[in-house]
């Protein structure tokens, strides 16, 4: 009993990062269609500009709420600016191409970014700074509640929160909404849709950064390829809860996280991986929106 | 017309590129080096060239082989089997090497090692210890023990010095050094008298490990045998520490890295690795080559990598030195020959199966510093 409490809290805990990426990939396929394979490599990027941030102003044995909300501040601002610049230049010159042209500049992106991370940080793995006291909290069953997990739920439930409120109590997210479903009508009603596409980016891979800093925080090794994998995981999370759904992504998310963990613990890791494109194919096959996704009926 | 222009280019460019790799210096050795210097244990393949490019800059220093001076071509193989394969078939027929020193990593080294056989040129393994890479022919030898002996070291350090009866173990499933590493522990162990309460497996490249550490913390081992490399190493025994595990890890050669600590923090302190060699040897060749290191690259220490590879490329520079005429095929003879080699890791004699017989250390982890807690001999 003690064992499965452990890996419930476990499972949560990784769940929630999945479903902080998996919100970037759906956001931007609500409002473009496309996927932006390029967004895991925006989340290496947060990453690498935390740790030299860390690194410069000396923050790399100081953990402490103040240091975890500067790293996250550097990781948001640094994301942005690169999800806006990838929008701005590689995506925008491309809006009336046929998607396919668009999906592969994603791909091209992405690997820009990783292989370009390899020449200018190194591709050794850097040990990423210590943000948060290891200290335990409470406990439930005579189980350890870690502080690590309880930011992690903390920073990840007010971010979605504040996302929450973002796309239906404010002006802009009803723009954006009003986008997702038909972006020529709503730019003709004066909605200013580059704009508004511009900061869905800037709020998915704001996610993104907060994301990495939050698995930075729990798996202190970072490297340029660190998004490949998590990043897969996030948009199979993404697709499972269905794509273009916002809470479809966080429960996507948490189902992703807890399954993985208790296919590791009882079954082996060998089907880790397995799993995640195992529920990936079951679900096109069986329910293709996702769990939460609407079926939209395509317009010929 | 414009297509008949670029296929003259291109006729003249092949024929230019035909020229230049026939025209072979005559007065250098070309030896050749693949390695993984960037990707995820991008220090082994850097401390290995450190040590491969000291031994070479000194044997030249002192006026080469023969009169001819060492030139070596170093690729990078990212760490990955595949690249490995292709980068060593590029080192043979491209740039004509007469001899190769490569990989750290058995996997690497095995993938690579037929391409090696086939066209027959001596290739030798620093330091991959899994038993199956110098049976995959004559032309490939190592000079580091193998993984019986380590598995083997571990097993009895484990039972004698640490009366440990009581033991888990944590294997990277896609890697066959560890894998061929837990298996022998497991053995050996057993026969020792104690027993395995848990076999669990990860992935290299994982990053949580909590899963299999929850079922470790409820069987209560005394030890954690953790034969991987040290970044997944590191990550564990943070995870390990946090779930409130207190019982030491263990592991193998795969651990010889600064990272190890620099990931690890104080979690990894006071565990347990086996290893080439040890930096806190008295032995004077040992704090000669350190001394001699820490010059020429700012002071750094010498881990057991940079041994070998120094230790490697000294026996085939031995090697080449003993022949009349050197070709492919008589170096490897001559490599065959080595006997009580005086080497930085040890004495070095390379046996039937073209493995180097030779004894381990044991070190603990102490942040930065690895303290020597005893020498196991085969």
């Amino acid at each position: 009993m003690q064992d499965l409490i452990q890996h419930i809290i476990n499972g949560v805990s990784l769940g929630s990062i999945y479903a902080l990426i998996a919100l970037g990939y759906t956001m931007v396929y609500g409002i473009l269609q496309m996927i932006n394979f390029a967004h895991s490599d925006v989340y290496m990027v947060g990453a690498f500009a935390a740790y030299f941030v860390a690194r410069w102003f000396g923050l790399n044995n100081s953990p402490g709420v103040g240091t975890l909300i500067t790293l996250l501040i550097v990781s948001i601002a640094a994301c942005s600016l690169l999800g806006l610049a990838i929008e701005r230049f590689a995506y925008r010159p491309l809006r009336r191409a046929p998607k396919l042209n668009i999906l592969i500049t994603a791909i091209g992106v992405s690997l820009f970014l990783q292989f370009s991370g390899q020449l200018i940080f190194g591709a050794d793995p850097k040990v990423f700074p210590n943000v948060i006291e290891d200290a335990t909290l409470f406990y439930i069953m005579e189980v350890p509640v870690k502080s690590f997990d309880i930011a992690i739920l903390g920073v990840s439930v007010c971010a979605m929160a504040i996302l929450h409120y973002l796309i239906y109590y404010t002006k802009l997210g009803m723009a954006m909404r009003a986008v997702s479903v038909n972006g020529p009508v709503a730019s003709m009603l004066g909605v200013n849709v580059n704009r508004v596409i511009g900061f869905t980016f800037v709020v998915g891979s704001s996610l993104a950064g907060i994301g990495s800093i939050l698995v930075g925080m729990k798996y202190p090794k970072i490297e340029p390829l660190m998004g490949t994998m998590i990043g897969l995981k996030a948009f199979v999370a993404a697709v499972l809860g269905g794509i273009g759904s916002v809470p479809g992504a966080v429960l996507g998310g948490v189902i992703m996280g807890l399954s993985e963990e208790m296919v590791v613990a009882y079954l082996s890791s060998t089907y880790r991986d397995a799993l995640a494109f195992g529920i990936l194919i079951v679900i096109l096959i069986f329910r293709p929106a996702g769990l939460l996704g609407k079926y939209t009926i395509e317009k010929v | 017309m414009k297509r008949n222009i670029f296929a003259g280019a291109l006729t003249i460019l092949t024929a230019i590129s035909l020229m230049t790799s026939c025209t072979k210096k005559t007065d250098e050795l070309v030896i050749g080096e693949y390695g993984s210097l960037t990707g995820n244990d991008a220090t082994f393949g850097q401390s290995t060239h450190k040590g491969i490019q000291m031994a070479i800059d000194e044997i030249n220093a002192a006026g080469g082989i023969k009169g001819k001076k060492i030139k070596l071509i170093t690729y990078d193989d990212q760490g990955k089997p595949d690249e490995a394969a292709s980068v060593v078939k590029r080192l043979i027929t491209q740039d004509k090497v007469i001899a190769i020193i490569g990989e750290v990593a058995s996997g690497r080294t095995m993938a690579a090692a037929p391409i090696a056989q086939q066209y027959k040129i001596p290739m030798i393994s620093p330091s991959s210890t899994n038993p199956e890479v110098t049976k995959k022919g004559d032309y490939i030898f190592r000079i580091c023990f193998i993984d019986p002996f380590q598995g083997y070291v571990a097993a009895k350090f484990a039972t004698e010095n640490l009366k440990f009866k009581k033991a888990a173990i944590l294997r990277d499933i896609k890697n066959d050094y560890s894998v061929g590493l837990a298996d022998v522990f497991a053995a050996e162990f057993k026969k020792m008298g104690g027993t395995i309460v848990l076999d669990q497996s990860y992935q290299g490249n994982d990053l949580d490990f909590n899963a299999q550490l929850t079922q470790v913390k409820s069987k209560n081992p005394d030890v954690i045998f953790v034969p991987g490399y040290y970044t997944e190493v590191g990550l564990i025994a943070l995870q390990a520490r946090k779930l409130g595990i207190n019982a030491p890890l263990l592991g193998g050669d795969g651990w010889d890295s600064d990272k190890l600590n620099e990931i690890g923090k104080e979690a990894i302190n006071g565990s347990y690795f086996s290893n080439h060699y040890t930096s806190e040897s008295t032995d004077p060749v040992v704090q000669d080559f350190i001394k001699r290191f820490k010059e020429k690259y700012s002071g750094e220490v010498a881990d057991g990598l940079a041994a070998l590879g120094y230790d490697a490329m000294k026996i085939l520079a031995q090697s080449i030195e003993r022949l009349t005429e050197v070709t492919p095929e008589n170096i490897k003879n001559e490599i065959a020959k080595t006997t009580d080699f005086p080497g930085v890791t040890g004495k070095i004699t390379i046996n039937g199966e073209r493995n180097a017989v030779k004894s381990a250390v044991i070190v603990q982890v102490d942040n930065e510093k690895r303290k020597y807690i005893t020498t196991v001999n085969p």
